[in-house]
């Protein structure tokens, strides 16, 4: 345990959990392409995120949500061009501003911006697919420091649950698909599904508020992974994400309108 | 209207105008020309032009791929996915080259084309005794290189297989007999690339002999089904390479260990060239689930693993091909390594290591590269085998041929979901074929086109292959380049896995002039493998040329085109060029000037060969 002093805020703890990872991914297993293109991915997110900041509220933003969806675009985002790492960068700050409901957006930023790229430049972009070095301890060692960190953050309940339902249905798989359930759970051992469980599944600000609901949501989502798994997409856990998070976030809504009223003051929307 | 309502529309606007980025940049950048032309379109605009000629010059080959045990038959198409393969030389010394194709299903003869004066070729691998190569115990055929092992004016074909390999010394043109020296050669080896090359350059060719699958699996009778890389970009449990020291003619010892080449990753291709001038060649290893491999030649005394000093080394992808050319005509080698690629699903892209200079380290000199693939539009393959280099225009560039292609099998399936499940996941789970999701005939990177790559001589490179007749959607994978009919341009024949072989012939722009090169040494070995030449030579526009090949023993993917080097010259105002030098493998050099060209020239290692220094 950290002296109080030396505590990190909890604001920081996910840039400095992912910045961690990667140093310590790159220079065992040197999973970036190079760091130009990471480089240019986090640039381009917080120059995108502050100007729209700007343009749209009038002042400047902090760096930490921007930094996060800058580096998870890095490492992320696998392309011999440039191009993608800003263009996924922009589009996924800018996802943001945009495709709000109610004053808060619907989407991950970093899932979104990856579901498009795979749809609009498939051919030129692809996610990273690689493993963790040929050693186990990797692996461990990344899931251990992670869900230990969502534990003190108290959203361990959202992977943990994503996990076992995902286990789960890895091994219901296997009735379809005829391959073992070693194969069907697989995935689950490489740094994609790493990123993706920490990570972007438990972005507080496109994830619902209630504990429980947090749960079945992401139940719901490994069900939906599922089915696409049985139609071989390739990615999908983003596209299961990118279907069933702006449901879930739109169905909460209107649970608490319907359960609440809203309050004169509440009912302005955020600008 | 609301001034936020206006921030918030002119936001969503440049959101939506972000979506339409990659079409704008496909439109600005796509370097492909897709409209097939006619011949004369295609000699006016490009030079050349290519045409399928394969039944008209008699070669009917079909390759076969091989059989595997039970346990990987869920997986055949992997395992079975090599063997295609085709190398070239002049079996009888009639001045024609031949080529030699090689089989892999048990039973199945290589073929061996011997080319007639007219430019056909007649199959005589059972004549000249190297057609029943495919039997089990003994292992089925992946490819072959051509050298004169015993300097006896003749040369000798060594075949590589999963299975023994085997060496076949050339009866004065007449026929084949196993060699008879006494060799160190594994009893198995599970090989799909060699090469020759004269390391220590006493004057006979050595040869270095790689391994894939670990040399204790049998394909055809497995002990185990752990016998899959461990990584799928860090791999170590791959088939062990090998370097046999050539014994004055009489034997092969092997010196892999005491010249620091013991390595287990899982290499697929393999070149040697003097990378740093030091007249010692160099080995470059392409290898799958791995980096590429740089070992630098301490003057015959040992190699030293130079691939992350020269900034080679450090990103893995899956290595399948690997040659050596002076793209740029600056008298270096840049090193092209094609990979894997699969539009959204795995993005590696070939490498175009170019020399950028070099650093010192413990005292060696290291010659340092960059990746230009990108800027030089020859990064984006597909599932690529061999990248094979010539100057298809002879327009005094070197140009690209990308064999492309893994397996292609019911059309509209793909296999590329179920192989992600398992390549992605720890080392225990990849490792074992058992966890590899069966195939059931379903396509994977298959039906893809080959590609040319036409060399605008500015560092660009530009897809023509449609265009000039060279369009091939097979599942290729090896590539050589011959002159038929000696003609002055350069033929292409492709080995496709599981398909007939395919020959192109070249139709080149009468005004572009051209040299043949062909060497023979005599302190060196005389098939000169590991020679270079350059040409220096003035273009119609008065600018000075040089340009940089050398003998090579063996290239690409399973290939080995015709170590008659050729050099396409451009529109040249003058009959001549203006030097040719040789640098034979020991530092000495020969220089010759005022050389004829639109000519084959025969030059012998002088005499008064000196070393540079």
């Amino acid at each position: 345990m950290l002296p109080a002093g030396l505590a990190l805020p909890k604001s920081l703890i996910g840039p400095v959990l992912i910045t961690t990872l990667l140093i310590g991914a790159h220079l065992s297993f040197g999973i970036l392409d190079g760091y130009q293109k990471l480089l240019l991915a986090v640039i381009t997110s917080i120059v995108m995120e502050n100007l729209l900041h700007k343009y749209t509220k009038g002042s400047f933003k902090g760096i930490s949500s921007a930094y996060v969806s800058g580096i998870s675009a890095g490492i992320l985002i696998r392309s011999a061009y440039f191009w993608p790492f800003a263009l996924t960068a922009m589009i996924s700050i800018a996802s943001k501003y945009v495709l709000r409901y109610k004053g808060r957006h619907l989407w991950n930023p970093t899932n979104f911006g990856v579901a498009m790229m795979l749809l609009i430049a498939a051919d030129s972009t692809a996610v990273l697919s690689i493993q963790w070095g040929n050693h186990m301890w990797a692996m461990v060692i990344i899931w251990l420091v992670g869900i230990f960190t969502l534990m003190k953050v108290g959203r361990f309940n959202i992977t943990g649950t994503y996990l076992a339902a995902f286990v789960f249905f890895a091994w219901i798989r296997t009735y379809f698909t005829g391959d073992t359930f070693l194969t069907e759970v697989a995935p689950l051992t490489g740094p994609m599904y790493q990123l993706f469980a920490l990570f972007m599944m438990t972005d507080p600000k496109t994830t619902v508020k209630n504990p429980w609901a947090q749960s079945a949501v992401v139940v719901v989502i490994a069900f939906v992974e599922m089915l696409l798994r049985l139609g071989e997409v390739v990615y999908a856990p983003f596209y299961a994400l990118f279907i069933v998070g702006p449901i879930a976030l739109v169905i909460e809504d209107w649970w608490q309108s319907r359960s609440q009223p809203v309050s004169g003051a509440e009912a302005v929307p955020h600008t | 209207m609301k001034p936020s309502t206006l921030k918030y529309g002119s936001v969503a606007l440049m959101f939506v105008a972000l979506f339409f980025v990659p079409e704008l940049i496909r439109q600005f950048t796509d370097q492909t020309d897709r409209a097939q032309a006619s011949a004369e379109e295609s000699l006016e605009r490009y030079g050349f032009f290519m045409e399928e000629v394969s039944q008209e010059l008699g070669v009917t080959f079909v390759h076969q791929r091989c059989d595997v045990d039970d346990p990987l038959k869920h997986i055949q198409p992997q395992i079975a996915a090599m063997g295609a393969s085709v190398s070239v030389a002049d079996v009888n010394n009639d001045g024609y080259q031949d080529f030699y194709v090689t089989n892999s299903a048990f039973g199945e003869p290589n073929h061996l084309y011997i080319q007639q004066s007219d430019g056909t070729f007649e199959e005589q691998a059972s004549i000249y005794g190297v057609a029943d190569l495919n039997q089990y115990p003994k292992g089925s055929s992946m490819g072959s290189i051509w050298a004169d092992v015993n300097n006896d004016g003749w040369e000798d074909l060594f075949v590589y297989r999963y299975g023994k390999p085997v060496l076949f010394v050339n009866q004065k043109g007449q026929k084949f007999e196993p060699f008879e020296g006494a060799t160190q050669f594994p009893d198995w080896v599970n090989s799909n690339s060699a090469v020759w090359l004269d390391y220590n350059a006493d004057g006979y060719v050595d040869l270095f002999l790689t391994g894939y699958f670990k040399e204790d699996v049998d394909i055809w009778d497995l002990d185990d089904t752990r016998m899959m890389p461990d990584s799928y970009e860090f791999a170590t449990n791959g088939g062990k390479n090998y370097l046999f020291r050539n014994d004055g003619g009489r034997g092969f010892t092997d010196v892999t260990q005491e010249m620091g080449l013991d390595n287990r990753k899982w290499t697929l291709a393999v070149t040697s060239v003097d990378i740093n001038g030091s007249g010692f060649p160099d080995l470059i290893l392409a290898n799958d689930y791995g980096v590429d491999e740089l070992f630098l030649n301490e003057k015959g005394k040992r190699f030293v693993d130079m691939g992350p000093a020269s900034s080679m080394g450090d990103i893995p992808k899956s290595g399948m091909s690997i040659t050596a050319a002076d793209f740029y005509n600056q008298g270096d080698f840049a090193l092209y390594v094609t990979n894997i690629s699969e539009a959204g699903v795995l993005m590696q892209g070939n490498n175009l290591w170019v020399p950028t200079g070099s650093t010192t380290i413990d005292g060696i000199e290291v010659p340092t590269y960059a990746n230009t693939a990108t800027s030089a539009g020859v990064e984006q393959g597909e599932w690529a085998y061999s990248g094979a280099v010539t100057d298809l225009n002879n327009n005094g560039t070197l140009d690209l041929y990308i064999a492309n292609g893994f397996y292609s099998a019911t059309p509209n399936t793909d296999y590329w979901y179920d192989y992600t499940k398992v390549v992605g996941a720890n080392s225990q789970v990849i490792i074992n074929a058992s966890n590899w999701p069966a195939m059931k005939e379903r396509t994977f990177s298959g039906y893809q086109q080959n590609r040319l790559m036409l060399n605008d001589g500015s560092g660009r490179f530009r897809e023509v292959s449609s265009a000039v007749g060279a369009a091939l959607d097979k599942d290729s994978r090896a590539v050589a380049f011959l002159d038929i009919r000696n003609d002055g341009t350069m033929d292409m024949v492709v080995a496709n896995q599981h398909a007939p072989v395919s020959v192109f012939k070249n139709q080149v722009n009468q005004d572009h002039a051209w040299i043949q090169i062909s060497l023979e040494g005599t302190q060196a070995n005389r098939s000169a493998i590991g020679a270079s030449v350059t040409v220096e030579w003035t273009d119609a526009q008065g600018q000075a040329q040089r340009q940089k090949q050398s003998v090579s023993g063996g290239e690409a993917f399973s290939s080995q085109s015709s170590r008659v080097l050729h050099f396409g010259l451009g529109v040249m105002d003058s009959d001549t060029v203006e030097n040719v030098t040789i640098h034979w493998p020991g530092g000495k050099r020969d220089i010759y000037e005022a050389v004829p060209h639109n000519q084959k020239h025969t030059l012998q290692e002088s005499t008064s060969a000196r070393f540079d220094n």
